[in-house]
Parts: C-alpha cells; structure tokens; sequence
C-alpha cells in the first residue's frame, strides 16, 4: 500500500544529530583541539582561509573540525560567516617588498640582494613516511637554528628587473595606480573582467582546479614561457586608510604566499621587446597554489598581450565561471536533491518516443513485407 | 569631518530601520508591479526635511546606499539640511550628473528636467539606468493618459499633477525603446505610484 | 586571537538579522527586483551572497525571499510540489528559525510562495508573490555557453538559436522535446526560462495574478514577471505547444488535469499515479474527494527515514 513520504522534518533532525555523532568519532580517543588544527594542520588551515577570502586562523580550525576535515565544506563554512560580517572598507595594498621574510627563493638568479632563503618547505625532503610521527607523544623535533630577522627590506626580484625597463611594469602605463579595484563579492562578475577581478577570482579559486589549469598550459595549452621569477612567503603589514584621521592605520599583520612569475614577450609595435608578469598572492603558506594563480593569471592575460587565444587557461569565461569550489560543489551536489518532477516529464516523453518508434518500425516491416510479397 | 560636527544633527532616519524599510520596498515594489495603481505608504511618525517629503524620503532611505549616485534637483540639492540628511542615513554619493543616476529624487515635479538627460542603461544591461522618484501633489483628477501593458489587467487611465506639459509625450517616448529607459515613481504625501519603462503609455489627444 | 575566538562562539542561533541577510544586502537585491519587475523577463545580475545553505540547493530564491519578507507575511515553501521534501523543510525552518514568520502548507492562506520545479495547481491570488529557485536563468546556455553572447542576443531580440534547436527536435523526434525548463517569451520582448517546472505548468505563468520573482543565486541573477503578463510557451504554427496529459486521475483524491507522480509499488510493473502537489491533494481528500487507492488515512505514515 502506498504511504505518502512524510516526515522529512523527523529525518533531517536525525540525520545531524547522526553527523555529530560521526563527526566526534569514538570518545575514546582525545578531541582535537582549535590550537592544535591551528598549529599542525596549518597548510590546512591557509588553505581554507585563502579560499574561504578570511584571514582567522581559529575560525578556519574551527571550520576543519567541524567540516571533519572536508576542506571544501569548511571553505564553504568560512564564507557563509563571513558574508554575515559588516564591512567598514578596503585596506591599502599590501607592501609585501616591506615582507618579514620566512621564506624566498628564485629560480632566475643564483644570488640577488636578500639572498635565497629557504626557509620551511617540503622541498628537497625525501616524500618516505616518518613512522616517528606514528609514535604517541614522540620526541619533539629539535630546535632550528633560526637568523636574525632581517632589518633591510628585500627586494623583490621583478623590481631589480623594473630597474633596467626589461619587465613591463606592474600598472600598464596610462593606467592610474590607486584606480578603484573591483569586488566580486559586492558585484556580480560581468566579461570582459579586469585582472583586479580576475586576480581576486583567482586567489578565492580552487586549488586543484587552478593547479590542473596551471599545469595544462606548461604541457602547451597556452604556453607562457614561465621562470619562478621568485616565491616569498612572511609576514606583511595591513593597513586601512582612516577617512577621520587622515591617514593609514596599521591593523595587524598576516601571513602571504606571493608568486611572481617572469613570463617571455616578444613585444609589439607599441612595446620593445620585454619580460611579462603573472601574479599569485595567498593568505599563509600556499606555494603550489600562489604558483598555479600566477600562470593561471598570465594565461588569461593572452588578449591584453595580443597572442593567440583558444587554450582552457586562456578562456577568461571558462576560468572566472568554474573557479570557486564553493560554487561548484554545490551545484553538483544539488544533483542529490529530488527532481522527480522532471524526471516524470522525461519518463513520459521517452515511453512516448518508444511508442512511436515501435510504431515506425512495425509499419516500416509491414510495408516491406507488403511490397516483398 | 568638522562641516558635519558644526551644522545641526540630522533628522533621525526611520523609527525601525528593519521592518521599516522592508514595509516601504513592499509598498514600491507592489506599485511597479501595478502601475498606475496609488499604493498607501504610511510614514507614521516619521519626518524628513523640507522640501522633501516623508513619503520620498522613506522610500531613498530604504533603497538607497553607498552604492547608488543620488541625482538632486535644485531645491533639494540647495537645502543642506537635505543633503545632510541623506548622507547621514544612506551614505549615498550625491551626483550632479544625471547620466550617472542610479537614483533621482524630484521635488518640483513641474521643472523636471528631460527625461532623457537620465541614465537609461544599455541594451545590455537595461537595469544599469535611474529610477525617479517625483514628488507630486496629486495621482487623482483628471486621467492624462492610459496604461497598459505588465501588471495591468486590461487598460487603466492615470494622472498625476502637477507634471510639464511635455512630460507624457517625453515618456511615451522613453518607453518606446524599451528595454532602455527610465522608472517612475510618483508619490504624494500618502501614497506611491509606479510606472515602469515596461508600461505602454497612450496620450488622450492622439 | 581572543578576539576571534569570540566572534566564534558569540554567532550563535537568534542572533542574526531579521531574515539573515545584512540591510546592505537586501537594498542591493531589492533595487534589483524593482529592475527586474520594470523589465519583466530580463535577467538582472545581482552580487549574490553565500547563504549559509550549498549553491544549487534554492539560494537565490531564499536571498529573494529573505529580502521581501515581512513580519506579516506567512510563507510556504515546496519542492517538488511537496511541502514535506526534505529540502523545503529545511527552507522553511531557516525562515521559521531567522524570520520567526508564519508558516503554512496551505496554498490560499500563504503570501510568499517559495517553489522548486512546481506551481501550485490551485490558481495564485493577486496578493501573493511565488518566488522561484532557479539553477540556471539564462535560457539560450545549452545553445550558447558564453554570457557575452547570451548577452548579446538578449539585447538584440536575437532568438534565432532557440527556435531552431526546437525546429531540430521536431525534426528528429516528430514533435519538440523539451519536457521542463521549457522556454517562453514574456510581454513578446525577452525569452525566459521558466526555472525547471515542467511545461505543464507553463500556461500558468501566463496572465498570473500574482507576482512572479525568480532568483538564481550561483548564477547571480534576478528576474520577475508582474501579475497579468502575456507569457507564451515558444511554439512553432504547425507545432503547437501543448503540456503534458496523463490518462488517468490522482489515484489517491481522484483529481484530473493536474500534475501526478508516479509511484512504483513494486518491482514487477506495479506503479500509481499521485498528486504532485501535495496540499491540492490533501485539500480534496478532505473535501471528501477519493481516487481508485481510496481510503487512505489523511495524515500519512511516515517511510521516511
């Protein structure tokens, strides 16, 4: 007998209240704390707060615990609270040659001003499993020995480049540099977009998809000719212009990966021949991702630089619309919700088409055998 | 910053800000989806500074923020009260230029500057023009014209005073190349009527 | 950090604004439906925000109707035709939850109506507003993946593409396939995509009394039609539109013309057909109305778990 499907309200009560339990896991074993998210899965952590477009460490730990270490769901939480939080306005750019340097290294030059500092990086590690780690309460690693901090500024490498004219400039010249940038969260993205949209999309994109886009143009979908100009990552000063006072306030500092990609250009007849830039800056320590926005960024720069379009990375339409996994997670997953009204429709239709091919076919048959006999 | 401290505070903004503002857009949006229809807006307690009116008033202050270029006319952007007030309560940038309206607000009906001088947006992007808001005495009396289209069952006549002479041929006009134009909204001190570009407008003498 | 950790803990339920979204928010969505109300059909772009609920799963139709909702209103919200699927239940709760409004199962007594893929079967009134989810507004996408170019069309009234993809179904299929999503031109200026309703449902946009909203949040899009506007279902002069016939009543009240879901009983063939939409259902059996499954208790056991 036929019982109306009731009770969905019931269900999805159930249904959470199932999720914490999971969510918790045996209670034998230690409940995570925010701290110790924040401070051993802190790759974890940037990454949410990159794409989650909020700079909080604690809320991003408190997002991976209670996404369950899902980073997409956490991305997704971060981004719903802070949609919620008022805006006072924008902060001024971030000076990031006045970086804290952690970490910088170039791959165009064997030395420069600042040297190369490798700083912590899984680079040049031997990728076997630490069984130590395995080991509860092991020994702490040992210190590191760390240097001073350094009192110069470090240059970056694309300004020692500036220098002799053999990179184009960061603001192409007749733009002014303190025009108003664009917000994609306040204005729907609309084409052609500009690369402080672009660049903005991007830095909120998804990880694995700007890494495969990435990829594909060194593999010759749109070819950039790329050279890790340089990859800093530290500490830089925000600050926030305050109308009353007359003057920049600083509000703190914040962790950024910065990418800057040298890029070749064979000029045109309105440029000499010169190096073009591609740009990757987020929050934390996120190289492979900075990296992935900074070719991401040149490809999609392709029409402004006068070459030949057409690759994935290049199609400023395709890039800036299927970036934000937030975005795209949900819509895929909104295939799990019931469309059985449309699919009624389609059940219909395709036991319609079958009627009438049946139909075809039967006549088709009669009126070969009639004219066979 | 010390022009604002010196002049006199504002007029305070609507009473409950929330339900307010949420009970005037309710108001405008039933009177653009009903045009020509007078809507009751009911300001209750609430006071603007002359010449502009509660109604208007109630309607910039729901609708208008940071975001949206109000256009003023004279008598409005010759009263610092006015200006005060609405920079106080929406933030709004106040423009003298028409063609970068999102908003205009129209005391003296009679000397509305030409419709055409506003933003009307693009075929592209026809929500990128001016929505106006007109203040007039009266939406009753003599029907000057009748409207059709969106929103209306079978033909309406509608009038509103006072107007230019010009003003509903002007219109008619803006409306023909629809999806461009302009917006209407024409209120007295009780009530709100909308005519949007959508509304195909006939002039009685034609 | 303190600091932070507080804002963590302090953004607990009750707290936030009426209906969830900031004021901000809301004037930025509002002006937009008033745009879109003046330009009825056309889609307007508007900065949709991340609801606390995933993209695709209504939250452009709970941005609109979180920005027209008032104290006074009473809400009902269905998907599928349903007030009990889990999503409208959980829809509504978060309007129960942010908005404390009322709330209803019943057609007549709401004055917003939040739908997914249905219009309800009984006739809308000229008071009550029904608020669309849409997934995906543009309705020339699956012919032109680019928004420059829908774009363009749009502004030149350039339909060409969508009557010849239907000409194409004709022509392979002997009649046009599109079952749901079908197109329609409103006041004879844009074509619209009817959010994904089945076509059956089309005839009823047509002259509605009531205000039609449509909001489709991933997409950032807006669009409305005003009560008492011509919409047509596009058609061809030898290829009429028609919407789909079921060749039986709803099993359980008996009703006919209306939309109906199959069931399957069993796995050997064994299916009936029931009212789609559950309150035009629920109001006939209890006016008394049976179908050929009569006698079945009005409020139904629950299955699901």
């Amino acid at each position: 007998m036929y019982v109306a499907v009731k009770g969905g309200e019931k269900a999805i009560r159930n249904a959470h209240r199932l999720l914490a339990h999971e969510r918790r896991g045996d209670r034998a074993v230690p409940d995570l704390t925010l701290a110790q998210i924040v401070e051993q899965m802190a790759l974890s952590v940037a990454r949410v707060m990159a794409e989650g477009s909020l700079y909080d460490m604690e809320l991003a730990a408190l997002a991976i615990k209670q996404a369950r270490g899902d980073l997409i769901e956490a991305i997704f939480l971060i981004r719903a609270y802070r949609t919620t939080l008022p805006r006072f306005g924008y902060s001024e750019p971030l000076d990031t040659a006045k970086m804290r340097v952690r970490r910088r290294i170039s791959a165009t030059y064997k030395d420069l001003p600042g040297g190369q500092l490798l700083g912590p990086t899984f680079d040049y590690t031997h990728r076997l499993l630490d069984f130590k780690l395995a080991a509860e309460g092991g020994e702490a690693p040992g210190t590191p020995e760390l240097a001073e901090a350094a009192e110069e500024d470090m240059p970056r490498v694309t300004d020692l480049l500036g220098h002799e004219g053999l990179i184009e400039p960061d603001v192409p010249e007749g733009e002014i540099e303190d025009s108003e940038t664009g917000d994609l969260t306040r204005e729907p993205l609309s084409f052609p977009a500009g690369r402080d949209i672009r660049l903005q999309n991007l830095a909120r994109g998804d990880e694995g998809f700007l890494l495969a886009l990435g990829y594909s143009t060194q593999r010759g979908f749109g070819r950039t000719h790329p050279f890790a100009g340089e990859i800093r990552l530290g500490e830089v000063e925000v600050e926030f212009f305050a109308e009353e006072l007359g003057f920049a306030v600083p509000l703190g500092r914040i962790s950024v990966t910065e990418c800057q990609m040298i890029n070749q250009f064979q000029g045109s007849a309105k440029a000499p021949p010169q190096f073009s830039r591609g740009y990757g800056l987020v929050f934390g320590q996120g190289e492979r991702k900075a990296m992935s926005m900074a070719l991401v960024d040149r490809a999609l720069r392709s029409r402004e630089l006068g070459e030949e379009g057409g690759a994935p990375a290049q199609d400023e339409e395709f890039v800036l619309s299927h970036s934000d996994n937030v975005q795209a997670t949900g819509f895929v997953e909104h295939l799990k919700l019931p469309h059985y009204v449309d699919f009624q429709a389609e059940l219909a239709l395709v036991r319609q088409m079958r009627r009438e091919w049946e139909e075809r076919n039967r006549k088709d048959k009669a009126d070969a055998q009639e004219a066979a006999e | 910053m010390s022009a604002l401290l010196e002049a006199a505070a504002p007029l305070p903004g609507l009473p409950d800000p929330v339900h307010d503002s949420q009970a005037t857009f309710r108001t405008v949006m039933n009177a653009l989806a009903r045009p020509g229809q007078p809507q009751k807006l009911d300001t209750g307690d609430f006071k603007a500074p002359a010449p502009l009116s509660n109604t208007a008033a109630a309607i910039a202050l729901s609708l208008v923020d940071y975001d949206t270029p109000v256009w003023l006319d004279s008598a409005l952007a010759g009263s610092s009260e006015v200006r005060q007030f609405l920079r106080f309560h929406t933030g709004c940038p106040i423009t003298a230029d028409r063609g970068e309206a999102s908003f205009a607000l129209i005391s003296d009906a009679e000397r509305m500057p030409p419709l055409a001088s506003f933003n009307q947006g693009t075929l592209e992007y026809p929500d990128r023009s001016t929505t106006i808001i007109a203040m007039v005495d009266r939406l009753t009396g003599p029907k000057a014209v009748t409207l059709s289209g969106p929103g209306l069952k079978t033909p309406a006549g509608f009038g509103a005073n006072p107007l230019p002479l010009s003003f509903w041929a002007e219109l008619a006009t803006i409306h023909a190349q629809f999806p461009r134009g302009v917006d209407m909204l024409f209120v007295t001190k009780k009530q709100v009527a909308g005519l949007p570009r959508s509304t195909r407008i006939e002039t009685k003498d034609r | 950090m303190n600091a932070q950790a507080d804002t963590a803990t302090q953004a607990g339920e009750g707290e936030y604004n009426f209906a969830y979204l900031d004021e901000q928010t809301k004037r930025m969505i509002r002006r937009a439906i008033l745009k879109a109300i003046a330009v009825p059909g056309y889609q307007v772009p508007f900065a949709s925000r991340e609801m606390p609920m995933p993209y695709g799963w209504g939250t452009g139709g709970v941005q609109v109707t979180a920005s027209i909702l008032g104290r006074d209103d009473v809400l009902k919200v269905i998907d599928q035709g349903s007030d009990d699927t889990t999503n409208a239940v959980s829809i509504r709760a978060f309007f129960e939850k942010t908005a404390q409004v009322a709330t209803t199962t019943r057609t007549d007594e709401a004055t917003i109506i939040q739908t997914r893929h249905r219009i309800p079967e009984k006739a809308l009134k000229e008071d009550q507003i029904i608020v669309y989810q849409v997934p995906i507004p543009e309705p020339l996408r699956f012919l032109e993946p680019r928004e420059t170019e829908t774009r363009k069309m749009h502004a030149l009234a350039e339909y060409g593409l969508m009557h010849v993809k239907l000409y194409e179904d004709i022509a392979r299929h002997g009649h046009i396939a599109t079952t749901y999503a079908y197109p329609v031109k409103v006041d004879g200026r844009y074509v619209m995509d009817p959010s994904p309703t089945p076509k059956f449902d089309n005839p009823k946009m047509h002259e509605m009394d009531a205000l039609q909203l449509f909001g489709a949040g991933r997409e950032k899009r807006i669009y409305a039609i005003p009560p008492h506007t011509a919409v047509e279902s596009l058609d061809f002069e030898d290829y009429p539109f028609e919407i789909q016939k079921f060749d039986r009543p709803c099993a359980i009240c008996g009703a006919e013309n209306v939309y109906l879901d199959e069931v399957v009983l069993d796995d050997r063939g064994g299916r009936m057909f029931v009212c789609s939409d559950t309150d035009h259902c629920e109001e006939r059996r209890a006016a008394g109305h049976t179908g050929e499954a009569g006698g079945i208790p009005l409020k139904g056991e629950e299955t699901a778990r």
